[in-house]
C-alpha cells in the first residue's frame, strides 16, 4: 500500500470558472467548493421536508406516453428471453452509437445501446458468459470477438482460473461455496456519481490529475505502480463519459447549472458504468436529496413546477428501469429473475439529527405510483423511528400497495458508515465514494455441518472435499463433540473461502477493472472483503435439535451419514427464544472471527453479510438431508430468515430473533423478509398504515437490521402462476430484492408460496 | 377468544396506475396458533400440590401460548396470552384446544411478565400493549390480576379478551388494572347463547353493564356463523344490547370459518359444524349494517 500523504482534494479552477459560479449560484458556500465533498453541498445546502404526501403530481400524458412504449416492448422480451442483442460490439463507455426510446419526448436521454431494451456484450469479465448466453437467445457470437476474447485478451474468468489452488475449485465445485463472482462482473460498487452534475468532469479529471502526481512522488512499489495505472485508466475513463454525452448533444465538462442538468448528467454518469460493467449489482447510491437541491432552487426560482420536477424524476426512472445485461439461464436462476440491483438509499436522518427526507425523496416513491410497481430502481428506505410521520406513512401507504421497498436501519448504518451512505445490491452499506467492496458471495454453512458430521465428506457425492477429520460416530449425535468438529471444518473453510475471494479480486482489478466507477472515488478509500453466510437457519436448527432433541444418525453402507431421525421437541430460530438464538448470534460470530484471521486481497477490512438473495433455492437443491429434519434438496429460508413455518409466534417475534444478529460481526448485513397480507395490518386503510409505521419503528428500536415487507396475499400468487400475462408487474420482495413474480421460475414461485403467509402479524 | 376471516376492499390510491389488487379472505393468526405453544417461556416443574397452590396464588397460570400480533386483539402490535380452560363449548370454537386447563403448560407470572418487560419498547412506538386471552382467562383470576397489576406498573396498555360469563371473577381491582375488554357477545337471544355455548347469556349482560358503568372502554365481537347466529332477530337482539353500553368503541362481526376442524378431529372431539360454509359476503354485510343501523363504529 502506498504511503498516504495528505490527500488534499483541492480543486484546480478551471476555464470554466464562470460556469461554475452561474451553475453554483445560490447554494451555501462551504469546504464543498474547495475540494470534492459532496456531503458537505447537501448538508449545507438541503431542505429537510416534513410534511406529508399531499403535494405530489401525477403521471403527465408525457410520462405515460414514453412509458407505454416499453410495456408495449416488454412482453416480446418476457416471451424471448432478451428482447435484442448487439452481439458484434463489445461494449464500452463509448461503444455504441446514441439511443432513445422516444427522442422528442425523452427529459432524460441516454441508453446502454443504440436501442431500448438492446442488450450489449461486456466480454471482460468472462467469454464463456457471453458466449453461452448469446447462444442460449439464438444469436452467433462474432468470430473475431470470440477469438479476441480467447487467444489474445485474457478474461477475468480466465484469471481466476489460473491461479486457483485445488481445494477452492473442489469446495467450489461441490457447491460448499457458491455464487462466486469468478466468470461475471463483480458489481457491488457504487461510483459518486453525483459529483459529476456537482463538479462537471474536467474538475475532476484534473483532481484525479493531482492524485497522480502524489503517485507519481512515490517509489515504483508494486502497489503504487497499479495505483498509477488504475489512476491512467480512471482519467481516460471520465474523458470517455464526456465524449458520450457528447454523441447524446450534451457538454458535461462543467458543472450542472439546473435541476433537469443535474439530474441528466448524474444520469450520464451511472451510464457509463453500466455501458462498461455487467457487475452482479450496479447501484445508483444516494441521489435524492442532492438533486432536490436543485430542485427547490429552481421552484423558488419560479421555472419549474411540481409537475415538470415529478416529470424529471419519472424519466430518470424509467430509464433505470430498463438497464439491461446478457446473462445466461443459470445466472438468472441463481440470482431469480434479471436483477441489476439499482438501488437507490432515500432517506434517513444526518448526523446533526435533522432528517434527510425531502420532496424528492416522495417523487422517487412516487413513481411506484405514475409508472406503476416494479422492482427496478431497488428503492431502498434507511428507517429511523426518529424520521418525521409523514415520510413513515407514505413510505408505510406504498409498501402496502406495491410491496416494493426494502427497509434497512439508518441508526446502524449511520454508526458505521456515517450519514452519507448508501446500498449496494441489498444490505451492503458503504459510504458513497469514500468505500468500495470486494463481493465475495458466500458459504453453505449447512452444509458444512453435514461435512464435519461426516469427516470432510460430501453427503450426497461421497467425495472427500474438506480435510480428513474422524467422523462422527455413535447412535445418538452428541452437541459437544458435533460443535468441535464443526469449528474445525469452518476454520477450513474461512481459509478456503478467503483465498477463493482473494484469487477473484486480484483477478477482476486486472481484467476487468471498474474504470469509470472508480474515478468517482476518493484515492484513499476503504476496501471490505464481503464474505457471507447462507444456510443460517438450518445449522442453527439443526444445532438446537442435536442440543435438545435426540438426533440419530443414519448410515448408508460406506458409512457416509446421508440421514437423522430427531426425537423430542427443540426449540427453533425465529420464535424469541434464547436458547436457539443464541446458537445463531455464535455462528455468525464465530464465523465472522474465522475470516478475520486470514489475510486479504489489498489489506481489505473483513465483513460478512447473511443474505442468500433467492439462491436459498439453489442451496438447498445441493444439501442433503439436515439433522433439524429438513429434507435434501428442500429450499432453506431466505437471508437471515427463520425456516419456513417454524417461526410461529408472529412475524414480530420473527424478527425479533433475526434483530438479534450482531450488525457488528456481519457488517455487509443480514437480511430478512417478511410476508403479510393487507387485513394483516389492520382493519382499514388507516389503521393498516399506522400498524406498519409502528412495526417497523418497533424493529428499529430492536436493532433489526433490514427488512422486505411483501403485502399480498396466497391467492394472488397463485392467479399469477396461472396467468402471468395478467400480473406484467407484479412485485414481491425477497431477501433483499423486489422481483418480478412472473419472471421467477416454477420452482421458485412455489417457494415463495410455501413460504409462511402471516395471516395476522 | 375469535378470530375471523374477512374479506379487505381497496381501491387504487392517489394519482396513480392501477395497483394489483391484493384483496381476498383471510385468517388472522388462527392458523398458527395451534403450535405456537410456550417456546421462549421457561416452564415450572413444582409438583402437584405446590402447582395447585401457587395457582390459587395467582404466582402460576396454565398457559397455552403466546404471540405478538398486530390488527388483532386491541390496538398496535400485542404479545397475546392464551390461557388454557373455558367453561363455554362453542360449536364453532376454533382453538377447543385451549378448552381444558389441563393441556395447558405451566409459567409463572414472574416469566411471563419478564417476557412483557421485554416488548416495552415495542409497545411503546407501536401503540400496543398486551391482551390476555384463551380458552377463557377468567378462568384464572388470580394469574390475571397478577399480570394485570404487572403489566400497569410498568405503564402498559392492557385488554382482556373474554366471553364474560365469569364476569363475576373479574375484582374492581383487575378492572382498575385494564385499559380494553374485548367482549365476545355470541348471541342476543338467551336460547341461540345455550345452543352455541352450551352456557347462559346473562352473566356476559351483566359484565358488560358493569365495565359500561365503570368507564371501561369495550371492543365487542360477534362471530356470525349460517344458520345458527345469523337469525335477523339475534343479531338485532345483540346489536341493541350493546348499543345500550355507551364505552363500546367498536364492533368487529367475525364471519364463521372451517380452519379449525382438523383441531377437533385431532383431539377427538365430536365437531358439529362440518357442513356450514363461511357466510357468503352479501349475508356479511347485512349483519354489519344491523350493527350500523344502531350507530355503531363496525368492522
Amino acid at each position: 500500500m502506498a504511503i498516504t500523504a495528505d490527500h488534499g482534494m483541492a480543486v484546480t479552477p478551471q476555464p470554466s470558472e464562470n460556469d461554475q459560479s452561474q451553475a453554483w449560484r445560490g447554494f451555501v458556500a462551504g469546504p464543498w467548493q474547495d475540494a470534492v465533498d459532496v456531503r458537505d453541498f447537501i448538508q449545507r445546502n438541503y431542505t429537510p421536508y416534513t410534511g406529508d404526501a399531499e403535494f405530489l403530481a401525477g403521471a403527465t400524458e408525457r410520462t405515460t406516453g414514453v412509458w407505454g412504449k416499453l410495456l408495449a416492448m416488454f412482453p416480446e422480451e418476457r416471451a424471448k428471453g432478451i428482447y435484442d442483442v448487439d452481439a458484434s460490439t463489445p461494449s464500452s463507455i463509448t461503444a455504441h452509437a446514441p439511443g432513445y426510446i422516444d427522442r422528442d419526448n425523452e427529459l432524460i436521454v441516454g441508453l446502454q445501446t443504440d436501442a431500448p431494451l438492446k442488450r450489449a456484450i461486456m466480454p471482460y469479465g468472462g467469454w464463456r458468459m457471453v458466449e453461452g448466453a448469446l447462444k442460449t437467445y439464438g444469436y452467433e457470437a462474432d468470430p473475431l470477438i470470440a477469438k479476441t476474447f480467447t487467444e489474445y485478451r485474457k478474461t477475468h474468468n480466465a484469471g481466476v482460473f489460473d491461479v486457483y489452488p485445488p481445494d477452492v475449485r473442489a469446495a467450489r465445485s461441490s457447491h460448499l461455496i457458491t455464487g462466486l463472482p469468478d466468470a461475471y462482473g463483480r458489481g457491488r460498487i457504487i461510483g459518486d456519481y453525483r459529483r459529476v452534475a456537482l463538479y462537471g468532469v474536467d474538475a475532476l479529471i484534473a483532481q484525479k490529475k493531482l492524485e497522480r502526481v502524489e503517485l507519481d512522488m512515490e517509489r515504483s512499489t508494486e502497489d503504487v505502480i497499479r495505483e498509477r495505472e488504475e489512476n491512467a485508466e480512471q482519467i481516460r475513463a471520465l474523458g470517455e463519459l464526456k465524449q458520450m454525452a457528447a454523441s447524446y448533444g450534451y457538454d458535461i465538462s462543467a458543472p450542472a447549472s439546473n435541476a433537469r442538468e443535474a439530474v441528466q448528467w448524474l444520469y450520464f454518469a451511472y451510464l457509463a458504468a453500466v455501458k462498461e460493467q455487467n457487475g452482479a449489482a450496479m447501484s445508483l447510491g444516494r441521489t435524492s436529496t442532492f438533486i432536490d437541491v436543485y430542485i427547490e432552487r429552481d421552484i423558488a426560482a419560479g421555472v419549474l413546477t411540481e409537475e415538470q420536477a415529478q416529470e424529471i424524476i419519472d424519466d430518470f426512472v424509467i430509464k433505470l428501469r430498463i438497464v439491461r445485461f446478457l446473462r445466461t439461464p443459470e445466472y438468472d436462476a441463481l440470482f431469480s429473475g434479471d436483477p441489476t440491483w439499482v438501488t437507490e438509499s432515500l432517506g434517513g436522518v444526518g448526523d446533526d439529527g435533522r432528517p434527510l427526507v425531502t420532496r424528492t425523496s416522495f417523487r422517487y416513491l412516487q413513481t411506484l405510483y405514475n409508472l406503476g410497481p416494479a422492482p427496478e430502481p431497488n428503492l431502498t428506505v434507511f428507517w429511523s423511528h426518529k424520521l418525521p410521520d409523514g415520510f413513515k406513512r407514505f413510505c408505510a401507504q406504498v409498501s402496502i400497495d406495491t410491496s416494493a421497498i426494502q427497509y434497512e436501519s439508518d441508526e446502524l448504518i449511520r454508526s458505521q458508515c456515517g450519514d452519507d451512505a448508501a446500498i449496494a445490491c441489498c444490505v451492503s452499506a458503504m459510504t458513497v465514494g469514500k468505500q468500495m467492496q470486494f463481493f465475495g458471495a458466500r458459504v453453505n454453512i449447512a452444509k458444512a455441518l453435514l461435512y464435519a458430521i461426516n469427516g470432510g465428506r460430501d453427503e450426497v457425492s461421497g467425495k472427500q472435499i474438506g480435510p480428513v477429520t474422524m467422523p462422527i460416530s455413535g447412535d445418538v449425535l452428541r452437541y459437544d463433540e458435533v460443535y468441535a468438529a464443526y469449528d474445525g471444518l469452518l476454520e477450513w473453510l474461512a481459509q478456503t473461502y478467503v483465498d477463493a475471494l482473494n484469487c477473484i479480486h486480484w483477478s477482476h482489478d486486472k481484467y476487468a477493472y471498474e474504470r469509470i466507477e472508480m474515478a468517482l472515488h476518493d484515492r484513499a478509500i476503504l476496501r471490505t472483503l464481503a464474505c457471507g453466510i447462507a444456510g443460517l437457519s438450518v445449522a442453527t436448527d439443526s444445532l438446537s435439535a442435536i442440543k435438545y432433541a435426540t438426533v440419530k444418525p443414519v448410515r448408508d453402507e460406506s458409512g457416509l451419514v446421508v440421514d437423522y431421525v430427531v426425537e423430542g421437541d427443540y426449540p427453533t430460530y425465529g420464535n424469541d427464544d434464547d436458547r436457539a438464538d443464541d446458537i445463531a448470534v455464535e455462528l455468525v460470530r464465530s464465523f465472522m472471527e474465522k475470516i478475520r484471521r486470514q489475510p486479504t486481497y489489498r489489506n481489505a477490512k473483513h465483513t460478512q453479510s447473511v443474505l442468500t438473495i433467492t439462491s436459498n433455492v439453489v442451496y438447498g437443491k445441493h444439501t442433503g438431508n439436515t439433522p433439524d429434519g429438513r429434507r435434501a434438496g428442500e429450499p432453506f429460508a431466505p437471508g437471515a430468515n427463520p425456516m419456513n413455518g417454524r417461526d410461529t409466534h408472529g412475524m414480530l417475534a420473527s424478527a425479533l430473533s433475526v434483530a438479534k444478529l450482531p450488525y457488528d460481526e456481519s457488517q455487509d448485513g443480514i437480511s430478512l423478509t417478511s410476508t403479510v397480507v393487507p387485513s394483516g395490518l389492520g382493519r382499514d386503510r388507516t389503521e393498516q398504515i399506522t400498524n406498519l409505521v409502528g412495526l417497523l419503528d418497533g424493529y428499529n428500536v430492536s436493532q433489526g437490521f433490514h427488512v422486505n415487507i411483501n403485502v399480498l396475499n396466497r391467492e394472488t400468487l397463485e392467479d399469477a402462476m396461472e396467468h402471468p400475462e395478467n400480473y406484467p408487474q407484479l412485485t414481491i420482495r425477497v431477501s433483499g430484492y423486489a422481483v418480478n413474480f412472473v419472471r421467477l421460475t416454477r420452482e421458485q414461485q412455489l417457494d415463495v408460496l410455501s413460504r409462511t403467509f402471516h395471516g395476522g402479524l | 377468544m375469535t378470530t375471523v376471516t374477512q374479506t379487505q376492499t381497496r381501491t387504487a390510491t392517489p394519482s396513480g396506475a392501477p395497483i394489483v389488487s391484493l384483496e381476498a379472505p383471510v385468517v388472522a393468526g388462527s392458523s398458527v396458533r395451534a403450535t405456537s405453544g410456550t417456546a421462549g417461556l421457561d416452564l415450572t416443574d413444582v409438583d402437584r400440590s405446590e402447582r395447585f397452590s401457587q395457582m390459587r396464588a395467582g404466582e402460576l397460570g396454565s398457559v397455552h401460548s403466546w404471540e405478538l400480533v398486530t390488527a388483532v386483539d386491541g390496538p398496535g402490535t400485542r404479545l397475546t396470552t392464551f390461557l388454557s380452560g373455558c367453561p363455554l363449548r362453542c360449536l364453532y370454537c376454533h382453538n377447543p384446544d385451549t378448552m381444558e386447563m389441563r393441556r395447558g403448560e405451566p409459567v409463572t407470572a414472574g416469566e411471563l411478565l419478564a417476557r412483557i418487560t421485554r416488548y416495552r419498547g415495542i409497545f411503546g412506538v407501536t401503540g400496543g400493549g398486551i391482551t390476555i386471552s384463551g380458552g377463557e382467562p377468567l378462568m384464572q383470576p388470580a394469574f390475571v390480576a397478577r399480570i394485570l397489576r404487572g403489566a400497569k406498573e410498568m405503564g402498559i396498555h392492557t385488554a382482556l379478551d373474554t366471553s364474560g360469563f365469569l364476569g363475576a371473577a373479574c375484582t374492581d381491582e383487575m378492572l382498575d388494572d385494564l385499559d380494553l375488554v374485548l367482549l365476545d357477545v355470541k348471541s342476543g337471544i338467551p336460547e341461540t347463547y345455550k345452543r352455541v355455548t352450551g352456557r347462559e347469556l346473562a352473566p356476559t349482560l351483566e359484565f358488560g353493564r358493569r365495565l359500561a358503568a365503570r368507564g371501561t372502554e369495550i371492543w365487542i365481537r360477534f362471530v356470525l356463523v349460517p344458520g345458527l347466529t345469523d337469525a335477523p332477530e339475534n343479531v338485532e337482539a345483540v346489536a341493541r344490547y350493546v348499543a345500550s353500553l355507551s364505552t363500546v368503541t367498536r364492533v368487529e362481526v367475525l364471519p364463521f370459518h372451517q380452519m379449525g376442524r382438523d383441531k377437533w378431529e385431532s383431539l377427538g372431539m365430536r365437531y358439529e359444524l362440518d357442513d356450514v360454509s363461511a357466510p357468503e359476503p352479501e349475508l356479511v354485510e347485512r349483519v354489519r349494517d344491523q350493527f350500523r343501523s344502531h350507530g355503531l363504529k363496525v368492522y
